[in-house]
């Protein structure tokens, strides 16, 4: 049995008294949105809140929209806008996001099982907190190894006398919104902003989000492709010991567009699983740039980049020469699912 | 910090129950050491093995990660409710016909879960019942049997054309509904 220490429970019913609460109990309190990730964590000791705030009230969280669009008959040209509070299984198979984004339904789907995507959300999956084999583990086993990095301790079990913890991101998702260049809407009692999720995280596997005490996630969105191009891409491939339930050893996500006579105009990789931020290639729009898709050369050339920058650790488990070799394995499995998926 | 105790409404079961709880505890909890609903299982006890499954508004939901204070507005179902004065849900005999267990300590998990994808799909596939299946972990069985199990239910509810799981019964075989006395 793994016990929950006590907490207060608060249950907003609204964004504005969402965040009134946080503006009140600041770091004493988390939410709790579809709680996969969370409650664990709670049971493992990893966060000791005084107010667990639940958001599953707030409906206004919830739902999945185009906005802004309207020339384009199927919508092409609107921003995709999903609710923080959207259901991961109402991710993968919602109509807008199959036609206009069909990698963040991959991704989407890949996370845990179906039961656990039932319950947790995609602003969630944005939040989720990193994970390393040293932290994800009951308060007994951790502090019978004197703690570590993230959480009580002052020692890295991971990079010998590091100074800073490399817990991994390791969420399926923001791969993906990495890759399609998304922006998050976060509100608090002191207004709203929005920022690109490629500036979101940042590389502290102790705490990688760039968002204050006070601060909720509400929205994330998708832009709509540039006007220009002939058609857009997007897939998720994902290295895991099962099919269901588990993390990801690999996350990899890529996004092109193509021009009028089908040649690459831009591509992003984006490899995650790694660190503590998902990482942007350097340099694939301008491998990729007049390419193919299909070209099991040109693949196999964005793959080996990636391979070449990407340093796995034993910060999650696998074999870290095994998880760098498959990176070029599971670029090529990325394209062929956005290839076999329809574009927008 | 000491406990805070909330009185909870909730509705399990078809039944509205009053419950005082401290706010940190889980559904799962409140289930099992409050109204006596011992079917729904403590297994990892943080959503990794699927042991706890319950319905919540006809949905699957691992009881073990939501706290008891958020099933408030919610129709909650455990495998105590699938029994209905008509009988067992054909899952349950199903599962007990085709040899789906062997410890038996999944079993209530992957019965309800397997409820949730029938009401979705009545006529779900091998590959369909699989995916509905993937986040209940069973150690014993392989899990074919239990597959099977779900498939012989698809293949009832076929016969019968019409009607819930509860009509496919024969009169005969109705099991009266477990006293949950306790959770009131």
């Amino acid at each position: 049995m793994l016990r929950l220490e006590p907490f207060a429970f608060a249950r907003p019913g609204s964004v504005d008294e969402a965040v009134a609460l946080l503006a009140k109990h600041g770091r004493a309190a988390r939410l709790i949105a579809g709680g996969t990730d969370v409650m664990p964590n709670l049971k493992h000791g990893l966060y000791e809140p005084e107010v667990v705030i639940g958001l599953s009230a707030v409906a206004e969280l919830r739902g999945i929209a185009l906005e802004g669009g309207g020339a384009a008959a199927n919508g092409s040209d609107g921003e995709l806008v999903i609710g923080a509070m959207t259901t991961l299984a109402e991710v993968e198979s919602h109509p807008l996001v199959l036609a206009r984004a069909p990698g963040l339904a991959q991704a989407a789907r890949s996370v845990a099982g179906p039961t656990q995507r039932t319950m947790g959300t995609l602003g969630g999956n944005v939040c989720l907190d990193t994970r390393c084999v040293w932290i994800n583990q009951s308060h007994f086993w951790r502090k019978s190894l004197g703690y570590c990095l993230k959480k009580d301790g002052t020692v890295c079990h991971v990079v010998q006398g590091g100074k800073s913890c490399v817990a991994a991101a390791s969420n399926d998702t923001a791969t993906l919104l990495c890759a399609l260049g998304a922006t998050l809407v976060i509100r608090s009692a002191r207004g709203v902003r929005a920022v690109a999720i490629r500036d979101f995280y940042k590389p502290d596997g102790a705490m990688n989000q760039r968002l204050e005490p006070d601060e909720l996630l509400t929205q994330i969105r998708v832009p709509a492709p540039r006007r220009s191009s002939g058609a857009s891409w997007s897939g998720y491939a994902k290295l895991r010991a099962r099919n269901s339930i588990d993390f990801p050893k690999l996350s990899i996500a890529v996004a092109w567009t193509t021009d009028r006579v089908g040649a690459i105009d831009d591509a992003t990789l984006v490899v995650s699983a790694i660190a503590a931020v998902p990482r942007v290639i350097a340099g694939i729009a301008d491998l990729a740039r007049g390419g193919r898709a299909d070209d099991p050369a040109l693949i196999a050339r964005l793959g080996e980049q990636a391979r070449k920058v990407t340093i796995p650790l034993t910060n999650i488990d696998g074999d870290t020469g095994w998880r760098r070799a498959m990176v070029p394995v599971f670029v090529k499995r990325a394209f062929a699912a956005a290839r076999m998926a329809t574009t927008g | 910090m000491t406990a805070v105790t909330h009185l909870l409404r909730l509705d399990v079961n078809g039944s509205t129950v009053d419950v005082a709880a401290p706010a940190h505890w889980t559904l799962l909890e409140v289930l099992r050491y409050r109204l006596a609903l011992t079917g729904s299982k403590q297994g990892c006890d943080k959503g990794d093995c699927g042991a706890c499954t319950v319905l919540f508004d006809g949905k699957a939901r691992l009881a073990c990660i939501t706290l008891a204070a958020d099933a408030v507005g919610h129709r909650v179902t455990t495998i105590e409710g699938l029994v209905t004065p008509a009988g067992l849900d054909v899952l349950q005999r199903t599962f007990d016909e085709a040899g789906a267990l062997q410890c038996g300590f999944c079993q209530p998990g992957m019965i309800v879960a397997a409820r949730a994808c029938l009401d979705r799909k009545p006529d779900a596939t091998r590959a369909e019942i699989k995916e509905a299946l993937a986040s209940n972990l069973c150690r014993c069985t392989g899990y074919t049997k239990i597959f099977e199990a779900v498939e012989q239910a698809v293949r009832a509810g076929k016969a019968a054309h019409v009607g819930g799981p509860a009509s496919l019964l024969p009169s005969g075989d109705a099991t009266p509904a477990p006293a949950s006395g306790a959770a009131r």
